[in-house]
């Protein structure tokens, strides 16, 4: 039987905002344990919860960056469970009025091609605290630093078909949050935390098959092997008539597979209800139009700008509308340069292949992008060929200087001189007599590749510094 | 010295009649003489009480004493108290010593006062007779075989028996006034949001409110002063502007409309009681107030929708108390769960496992429609019942319990009618309003409660109308035979 994978993903995106959500304990990464926990985050008696308003106004940002409904009135429920990274033995979380209503995004394909993914909503919650079971000797230990730390919790509709969309998905979301500034999207810090719900159907069916939920998957690549991997085990059992068993289910990078944590049956029942500690959210109008006055040009707004202004193909403008430090590079360059197609190959070929090698991101690029621009328009004025400026933009990465310095310490500069050039020319022609009788023998087709050798003859001489369109039209001219 | 009013204290300090470490060891005496009969202190701190004093004095002579400087207070172990054993009447919080001081008890030091001492309570405020306190019963001064009420016992008694000039209560849903009145001392409930909860060991968030308990309006008021204001730190704190609350103490009566609803003259009122509260109404009737008979009429539903609502808060409230982190923690657990499972068998008593039972039970799945959410629209009921006859009366009259203070025992194995003694109390935490308990006569010698409830941030009138009342009786001027002893 042919199945169609259903997926829907959670994402608990961590904002960034400097304090927790509920307490003035600062959220840096990596601090010592228990280093940034208050007597809030432990939950000692008697404290209660202030909510930062700054991650309200996150969460309406990128409500607004999905075209979402805003809740004008949400509010916040605890959420009851007992574990010890837990302090309080209940989350605050948002339920029943979660602060971001039904919104949704388009997301582009490899192939060009582009879907709509539904956002259900988005709510507002409080991270818990880390676990922590080595080095402790039998014993569990906890750090509390995390504990406050703000989230929200995205909820996609079951609207991904296979790991491709989902990724795409993650990226296109982790890209709208980043430019929004409402999270710093690390994923290797645990910014970006992915539950994947997943589902199989027989192809054409209409009505959702049991859901396993695969928890904290937190890469790119890791969200795509374990959907590989969680379609493969749903459908060996349902090829072999067994059913799926509704559970949550550990993604476990090492071994490349997924195994149950627990079912949902025997999970817990959260006991949600109102957070009596807080009152509820109440935003009006003129924080909502403020908000969104404040909000950037869009990724999706970018790549049509993108496509219509500079003439790019959609998958090159997706690539280069990514992030917003890219697309800032990417236009400071094409307006230094004045040819928006080259310098958008420019930075996706070199420019993002060298920052990849490096294993760098944009942000940290040692080439600025005016500096890029520049190299570029000496390649446009002629003044060196394409090649030679892959070598001085080498140099310029390893920070020897800019553009024309390099061409000029290294005595670069093309020769686009008609007479040096036609010197060269005779030089090489005079001298494989044999080659030229060859090439004048031959027919079109064949000429077409022989040619290539008189060029290389040429550039040689020239110390690679000759002109090639010109070496090029010399030569038609001379071997006729 | 012990029978003199804050206000006479406070004058007496500042005008050099007697020293702050004078006064604070004296009350400090009389603790150690007299508490063994009314169990009324959890922890006493005599060194770090006469060291407050001793600063208080240097202030005073200094000139720059505030509104309380030098005045002992007694705080309810309810209220964290900065490197002071807050147990909140519990074994679960028996070692526990706060880092922090309550919002209440920073706004006490700032203005001066002298921390006496943490009194006795039912554990984690979960009581109405103080005999669910770990630390055993607190009784009442008027007779050390009856209870003093709860969960706030201990502070009543304390003030009740000369001990303390003063104290704090929490009321959650009807703490502070019916300990007040089981034990002839005024308690005022403040208005939901008042005062801040920051500091104070959460029961039910949405109830609990902090209060004065003295021996008059008048040092309630002066109390009250201190306490009210508004907390950045207590998200459901109010922002409306407090009051001297002293000031309005002596406005005349005239015109005021009383509102006496049938409901709590009924079926259930001990007939003594309601003849000492009819007495106290014709006073205030004598002052020039009208009494208006009204209705609320969703009274019956009060005991069975703070028996939801109440519980479901604390079952998770209470959640914290795992072993993790502090307090109580269960010898040698094998694993997680038996952490928890002994830690909390272990460091509750039966009431408080009682309401976390059934407040977990009233926020399951399943069972979370029909009783929280039920609750919940009761509640609002309940509320407009308050506020419909608030349209006619100004305040509202009635007894603050259906009879005197019941002897030790008599209750604590029928938790049903342990629940019924807060009959006339609950609606007004529910409702959010104040409300406050003042002597109003004697009932073969037991102290009976007038209780008063006013409009939302209405401390003022009621502060008011109790003064009036004190300062054409002597109710409150009673000392029980038990308080006489002791030297001073």
């Amino acid at each position: 039987m042919r199945w169609e994978t259903v997926i829907g993903l959670e994402v608990h995106l961590q904002l960034a905002t400097e304090s927790k959500i509920f307490s003035g304990s600062p959220t840096t990464f990596g601090a010592e344990p228990n280093t940034q926990a208050s007597a809030v985050d432990l939950a000692m008696p008697g404290m209660l919860p202030v909510l930062n308003e700054q991650a309200v106004h996150y969460a309406v940002k990128f409500g607004l960056g999905i075209g979402a409904q805003i809740s004008k009135r949400s509010i916040f429920d605890r959420k009851n469970y007992f574990y010890p990274d837990l302090p309080k033995g209940y989350q605050i979380s948002q339920f029943e009025a979660p602060i971001v209503g039904k919104g949704s995004f388009e997301i582009l394909m490899e192939d060009g091609s582009s879907r709509t993914i539904g956002i259900t909503r988005a709510h507002l919650e409080e991270d818990a605290g880390k676990s922590l079971h080595e080095d402790f000797n039998n014993h569990t230990g906890i750090d509390l630093n995390r504990a406050g730390t703000p989230l929200l919790e995205i909820v996609s509709e079951p609207d991904i078909r296979n790991a491709a969309e989902a990724v795409a998905y993650l990226k296109a979301l982790h890209s709208l949050v980043t430019y929004l500034g409402i999270s710093d999207g690390n994923m290797a810090e645990g910014s970006m935390r992915c539950d994947v719900n997943i589902s199989l159907r027989p192809l054409g069916s209409m009505t959702l098959g049991t859901r396993a939920e695969i928890k904290n998957v937190n890469s790119f690549r890791f969200v795509e092997k374990a959907i590989h991997h969680e379609f493969q085990r749903q459908a060996d059992i349902l090829e072999e008539g067994g059913k799926i068993t509704q559970e949550t289910r550990l993604y476990d990078a090492d071994r490349d597979e997924t195994r149950s944590m627990r079912s949902k049956e025997v999970a817990n029942d959260y006991r949600y209800f109102p957070e009596p500690d807080l009152l509820p959210i109440v935003i009006d109008d003129i924080y909502i139009e403020s908000i969104r006055e404040s909000l950037p040009e869009l990724p999706a707004d970018k790549r049509s700008r993108f496509t219509a202004q500079y003439g790019l193909g959609p998958y090159d403008a997706n690539v280069l509308s990514d992030s917003r430090p890219l697309a800032d590079y990417f236009e400071t360059v094409a307006g230094e340069c004045g040819d928006a197609k080259i310098a958008a190959n420019w930075v996706q070929v070199e420019l993002l292949g060298q920052l990849n090698r490096a294993g760098s991101t944009i942000e940290k690029c040692p080439v600025s992008a005016t500096a890029l621009g520049q190299l570029i328009s000496r390649i446009l004025d002629n003044t060196i060929s394409g090649k030679m400026a892959k070598q001085v933009f080498e140099s310029m990465w390893k920070g020897e200087g800019d553009a024309d310095e390099i061409i000029e310490a290294r005595g670069l500069l093309q020769v686009s001189d008609t007479g040096a050039i036609d010197a060269i020319v005779n030089d090489v022609l005079s001298a494989n007599a044999a080659q030229v009788q060859q090439y004048l023998d031959a027919d079109e087709a064949k000429r077409k590749k022989l040619i290539g050798f008189f060029v290389g003859q040429v550039m040689k001489l020239s110390k690679g510094q000759a002109n090639p369109q010109m070496v090029n039209e010399l030569l038609a001219k001379k071997l006729t | 010295m012990h029978t003199k009013s804050v206000a006479q204290l406070v004058t007496g300090l500042r005008e050099r009649q007697f020293s702050s470490v004078e006064v604070t060891r004296a009350y400090l005496d009389r603790i150690d003489a007299l508490d063994s009969q009314y169990n009324s202190f959890i922890t006493v701190d005599e060194a770090a009480a006469l060291a407050a004093a001793g600063v208080a004095d240097e202030r005073l002579a200094s000139g720059a004493a505030n509104a309380l400087t030098g005045i002992p207070i007694a705080h309810k172990d309810i209220f964290c108290t900065d490197g002071v054993r807050t147990s909140c009447g519990s074994r679960m919080l028996d070692n526990f010593v706060p880092p922090y001081d309550a919002t209440v008890i920073q706004r006490f030091k700032s203005a001066g006062a002298v921390l006496l001492g943490k009194t006795n309570m039912d554990e984690f405020a979960m009581g109405s007779s103080n005999e669910s306190s770990f630390y055993g019963p607190a009784r009442n001064p008027w007779n050390t075989d009856l209870v003093p009420g709860g969960s706030s016992g201990g502070s009543a008694a304390a003030v009740a028996g000369l001990l303390a000039p003063a104290a704090t209560g929490t009321d959650t849903g009807g703490s502070i006034r019916q300990p007040a009145a089981f034990c002839g001392i005024t308690g005022l409930k403040p208005t939901y949001g008042r005062v801040s909860r920051l500091g104070i060991v959460a029961f039910a968030s949405s109830l609990d409110q902090a209060g004065p308990m003295a021996h008059s309006a008048e040092d309630c008021a002066f109390l009250l002063n201190t306490m009210a204001g508004h907390d950045p730190l207590d998200s459901t704190s109010s922002t409306v502007a407090t009051e001297d609350y002293c000031a309005t103490l002596g406005d005349s009566l005239e015109g005021l409309r009383i509102g006496l609803p049938t409901e709590y003259f009924g079926e259930g009122l001990d007939v003594a009681t309601g003849e000492c509260i009819n007495d106290a109404l014709k006073e205030l009737e004598a002052q020039g107030a009208t009494l208006v008979e009204m209705s609320l009429p969703h009274s019956a539903l009060t005991i069975p929708t703070y028996y939801i609502i109440a519980p479901a808060e604390a079952s998770t409230n209470l959640a914290r108390f795992d072993g993790v982190r502090y307090g109580y923690r269960c010898e040698n657990p094998v694993d997680l769960h038996d952490l928890y499972s002994r830690t909390r068998q272990e460091g509750f008593g039966e009431e408080v496992k009682r309401r976390i039972l059934v407040g977990t039970y009233a926020l399951s799945a399943g069972y979370y429609d029909a009783y929280y959410k039920k609750a919940q629209q009761i509640r609002r009921l309940i509320k407009q019942d308050f506020m419909h006859c608030f349209e006619q009366v100004d305040v509202i009259a009635g007894p603050t319990t259906p009879g005197p203070a019941f002897a030790l025992g008599a209750k604590s194995n029928d938790p049903i009618s342990m629940y019924l003694e807060d009959v006339y109390t609950l609606a007004v935490n529910l409702a959010g309003l104040p409300g406050m308990s003042l002597p109003a006569g004697f009932v073969e010698g037991k102290p009976v409660g007038l209780q008063l409830i006013g409009r939302h941030f209405s401390e003022a009138r009621l502060l008011n109308v109790a003064h009036r009342f004190q300062q054409a009786t002597d109710w409150h001027l009673r000392t029980p035979d038990s308080a006489k002893g002791g030297t001073l």
